[in-house]
């Protein structure tokens, strides 16, 4: 047993001071904020800057009144504008999620698989998108997808098709723009979990009668697991608030949750019901996070 | 010419009083929680001493050995080296240092700046420190490795620049944490002697955490036999080797036959022990102390019994068998000889010449030992 | 171990890569094309470069460039230091008060859709101004405040994962040779994570220089970023220089990642060398 617990000798300061810093950053810059959206999920919108009025006010000489309005929340409730956004978003990111193991599980178990030098090109070849501009990407698809763009180009002088095929602006253009950005988010935890692997249980299993499909549905893909729930995670979380993608390849009717609070807040300049929204959205995918967080915490603890 | 800890084995300090001891635990306990790595734990440790703490994985052997290092903080009970209380010394202000069982080289820096580190710390100046550096390694045979890397030397060499880099600061104290166990077993035995014969040059203090008790024997001056937290016996290798006071110590080190046996006669000279298991009667030519009517064993090594075809005389410490296996190591041969009681005796013998007359496997034997081969214990 | 993958293995990845550098590459290719509309090639006048002459002269994407690349420096460094300091507190300090709390602050932002982090700091700073006047109006401070605060949370993966792996014997041997705790961690501990640590600087680095969502929200008038600007253009279709802009994008990482992979297999082959 290796007892942890190492530099106590420094003390109390030392410790103190090293996680002080980053700790009280976030306290600041990231929850705090939670609490001040909260705050204004609560509040009266006003034709002022900022466009809404405070939650305390003085009435009289003596007395304050917490004015807490729950009409923002009703609100969503009743328009169905938003349950459906809200719908719309799950549905889509889910399928996204299934779309990115589709393509990245034969990806990154193949990477896993090569021989070394192999193996670091091949990283290499799926991080370089990732550090290529997102926005920039996804724009590449609107010269794709559009109606004189190079896929009906192809198509058409091919003769396959004769009239340009409608694909941007459409649900589907949404999905490919989605798969594709989060492709890389999916493959690359995924090839770390499979990485670790021992592949000799396969031969194990082979020598024991199993066939080769048969050892990778009894024995990768559940020992694969952790990696699939983590790569899984990071796509269809922030795929649920996804707001770029839908707004440039999705048309209008691309209902996406992420689209309406951007139109409630910089459009319609209704803050507080777009906090509402983010509220909303937040409790929504929390229990998601803390799902990602123990699927990490177990990987973690396995690994020691 | 006798080495240093020959010297101390010698001298036996540990058996004079007035010996001032140069290490000593006081009653040390470490508990994580409910579970006490360490429970009330007391040595003294001589100078120039190899003194190696023995025991399974688990015991608390390490966690001991930390404490004395620093890297851990006793629950209770004190630390004193060379007459200073160190129990709270971090280890950057211990006179002491460790031999980790990684090695621990510092893979960024070559192995001349990695021998050289500990005395960069102390500010030592630099002519000094290349005087010493390359004297050490000299002695640690790596004269011309001075600036390669870590990761490009093989497990023996990195394991003597971890060696070079503790002791080039002359510690008072030196620890080692399972020093050999990374090596193949030809490279283990050389490396042994050349501990030893290092330590000997040095004059340090070394103590050794060990689960091999063939390392054990042929490092230490002592032995600590370790186990569930606590020291159960502390003596030189034969004391430890002849004379367990234990049970689980006499099957620890070495291997043993154990007979379950009651006291039937219990003189100051002699004693003699009726053992079922055995099937016959045990007679000890010593005394032991146990109260009337206890339940003892009696311990004989392999290599104390004399096996034979023809039956030897008298009826104490006799008894008849037939070989059930033979296994055959060069050296020795390990013959197993099942008992009409049941039980299975192991029986060492050298293959001193080549027999005609060799013994095979089911032929009938006589088992006999001296009467000074058995250890009584009582626990 | 066996490395022979299944031919079905192979379409997979080949098909993979071909889906994800499809789009790029068309991107590249068109960035010479002589047309306006971008993927109508016109043969007659292309390929030509008249497009980078017109990015280059292109005042706003330029400011807008010069905006991002500030931000992106500051943020790449202050994330690197505070990522790395949580990164440390959390793989090496057992326990401590906030450790829990700590730790989802730090993993949080890293699954969080950026219109929620991004609304919530807009409001904190709206709500700081009001209280105690400052920050004065959003900018590039703001930015670089709600940059970094997201970009850290990278960085602390990143060396958490890195220490994780690390031979603590190597840090303990060094105090036992009399190094104080902070000296190991300069001298020893640094240096060898140093790589990760590098690799954090370059996410947080880009991570910023490509932000679109935080920006919008925390930016002020007259501090645009470049995806800032690339986003209102786009919105209205496509746009040659923005192929342009990828093309070069895409240039100057690939000299990146080559570079410096290249460097660590010279590196490499010197320590084999110098034996």
């Amino acid at each position: 047993m290796r007892p942890t617990g190492r530099l106590r000798r420094v003390g109390i300061t030392g410790r103190g001071l090293v996680v002080a810093l980053p700790y009280m950053w976030l306290m600041l810059f990231f929850v705090v904020p939670f609490v001040i959206v909260l705050k204004i999920s609560f509040s009266d919108i006003d034709l002022a800057i900022p466009p809404y009025k405070p939650l305390l006010e003085w009435v009289g000489k003596n007395s304050l009144a917490i004015k807490v309005n729950f009409n923002n929340y009703a609100f969503l409730f009743t328009d169905s504008l938003y349950l459906r956004a809200f719908a719309n978003s799950i549905k889509v990111a889910f399928v996204s999620t299934l779309w990115c193991l589709a393509i990245g599980y034969p990806m990154a178990y193949g990477i896993a698989r090569a021989k070394p030098a192999t193996r670091n090109v091949l990283l290499l070849l799926v991080i370089l998108p990732f550090w290529t501009s997102l926005l920039l990407r996804v724009y590449a698809w609107i010269g794709l997808l559009k109606a004189n763009g190079v896929i009906n180009n192809v198509l058409q002088s091919l003769g396959i098709i004769h009239e340009p095929l409608t694909m941007l602006y459409t649900p589907f253009a949404m999905y490919v723009g989605i798969v594709y950005s989060y492709l890389p988010f999916l493959v690359l935890p995924l090839y770390a979990n499979l990485e670790k692997m021992d592949w000799q249980l396969l031969e194990a299993a082979e020598d024991l009668g199993c066939r080769p499909w048969q050892a990778f549905y009894k024995i990768t893909l559940p020992l694969s697991r952790n990696g699939i729930l983590a790569g899984s995670m990071l796509v269809f979380i922030p795929a649920v608030g996804e707001f770029v993608i839908p707004a440039l390849l999705g048309g209008p009717n691309a209902l996406m949750i992420g689209r309406v609070l951007w139109d409630e807040f910089f459009s319609n300049r209704a803050w507080p019901v777009a906090s509402a929204v983010a509220i909303l959205l937040l409790l929504l995918l929390v229990p998601f996070m803390m799902w990602y967080q123990s699927v990490q915490a177990r990987e973690s603890a396995g690994a020691r | 010419m006798t080495t240093s800890s020959g010297a101390v084995v010698k001298a036996q300090p540990w058996n004079d009083p007035t010996a001032r001891p140069y290490v000593q635990v006081e009653r040390i306990t470490k508990s994580f929680g409910d579970f006490k790595a360490v429970d009330d734990v007391s040595l003294k440790i001589y100078k120039g001493e190899i003194f190696c703490l023995l025991g399974a994985s688990g015991c608390g052997k390490t966690t001991l050995l930390r404490m004395l290092g620093g890297f851990e903080m006793p629950t209770s009970g004190k630390i004193l080296i060379d007459g200073e209380d160190m129990t709270g010394v971090p280890p950057y202000e211990r006179p002491v240092n460790m031999m980790f069982q990684s090695y621990a080289l510092f893979p960024h820096m070559n192995v001349e700046q990695n021998v050289a580190f500990g005395l960069k710390q102390d500010r030592i100046a630099k002519a000094e420190i290349n005087e010493r550096v390359a004297t050490m390694l000299d002695l640690v045979k790596l004269g011309d490795f001075g600036k390669r890397k870590p990761h490009q030397l093989s497990g023996g060499q990195r394991q003597r620049v971890a060696l070079a880099r503790s002791l080039v600061k002359r510690p008072k104290l030196l620890l080692l944490d399972e020093p050999l166990g990374a090596l193949d077993k030809k490279l283990r035995e050389h490396t042994q002697f050349e501990l030893i014969s290092l330590q000997d040059k040095l004059g340090v203090t070394f103590v050794v955490v060990t689960h091999d008790q063939e390392e054990a024997m042929t490092l230490a001056s002592r032995i600590g036999v370790m186990n569930h937290g606590e020291i159960v016996q502390a003596g030189t290798p034969s004391e430890i080797y002849e004379f367990p006071s234990s049970k689980f110590v006499a099957d620890f080190v070495g291997s043993v036959n154990m007979f379950e046996g009651k006291l039937i006669e219990d003189e100051p000279e002699y004693v003699r022990i009726s053992s079922p298991e055995l099937g016959g009667i045990i007679y000890v030519s010593h005394g032991i102390s146990a109260p009337p009517e206890a339940t003892v064993w009696a311990a004989v090594r392999p290599e104390k019994i004399f096996m034979s075809t023809t039956a030897p005389q008298g009826t104490d410490n006799v008894v008849r068998g037939a070989v059930q296996d033979i296994a055959y190591l060069g050296d020795l041969s390990i013959y197993l000889v099942r008992l009409p009681t049941g039980k299975v005796v192991r029986v060492t013998q050298p293959n001193t010449s080549r027999r005609a007359e060799a013994i095979s496997w089911d032929q009938q034997v006589y088992l006999a030992w001296d009467a000074t081969s058995p250890v009584v214990v009582t626990r | 171990m066996n490395y022979r993958s299944s031919y079905f293995i192979l379409t997979c990845l080949g098909l993979g890569f071909a889906f994800l550098y499809i789009p790029i590459l068309s991107m590249v290719v068109f960035s010479f094309n002589a047309s306006k509309l971008v993927t109508v090639w016109d043969a007659a006048n292309s390929p030509t470069l008249k497009w980078y002459v017109a990015l280059l002269n292109n005042e706003e994407i330029l400011d807008a460039a010069w905006i991002s690349l500030k931000v992106a420096l500051i943020n790449a460094s202050g994330s690197a230091i505070l990522g790395t300091l949580a990164g440390f507190g959390l793989a090496r300090f057992t326990q401590f008060r906030g450790r829990f709390t700590l730790n989802a602050m730090t993993t949080a932002p890293l699954v969080m859709p950026e219109v929620i982090t991004g609304l919530s700091l807009l409001l904190l700073f709206v709500a700081l101004e009001q209280l105690i006047g400052w920050p004065a109006g959003r900018g590039i401070t703001t930015m670089t405040i709600g940059h970094m605060t997201f970009s850290m949370a990278y960085v602390t993966v990143i060396v958490n994962s890195r220490l994780a792996s690390f031979d603590t014997a190597l840090e303990e041997a060094a105090m036992d040779l009399g190094a104080r705790p902070l000296k190991v961690f300069f001298v020893i501990t640094l240096p060898i994570i140093f790589p990760a640590v590098l690799s954090g600087w370059l996410l947080a680095f880009t991570l910023s220089w490509d932000d679109l969502v935080i920006s919008s929200f925390t930016s002020g008038p007259g501090s645009s970023t470049l995806p800032m600007v690339v986003f209102s253009k786009v919105r209205l279709g496509v746009s040659p220089e923005i192929n342009v802009l990828a093309t070069i994008t895409l240039a100057v990482v690939t000299t990146m990642i080559v570079g410096v992979s290249l460097w660590m297999a010279r590196r490499a082959r010197l320590d084999k060398l110098a034996a």
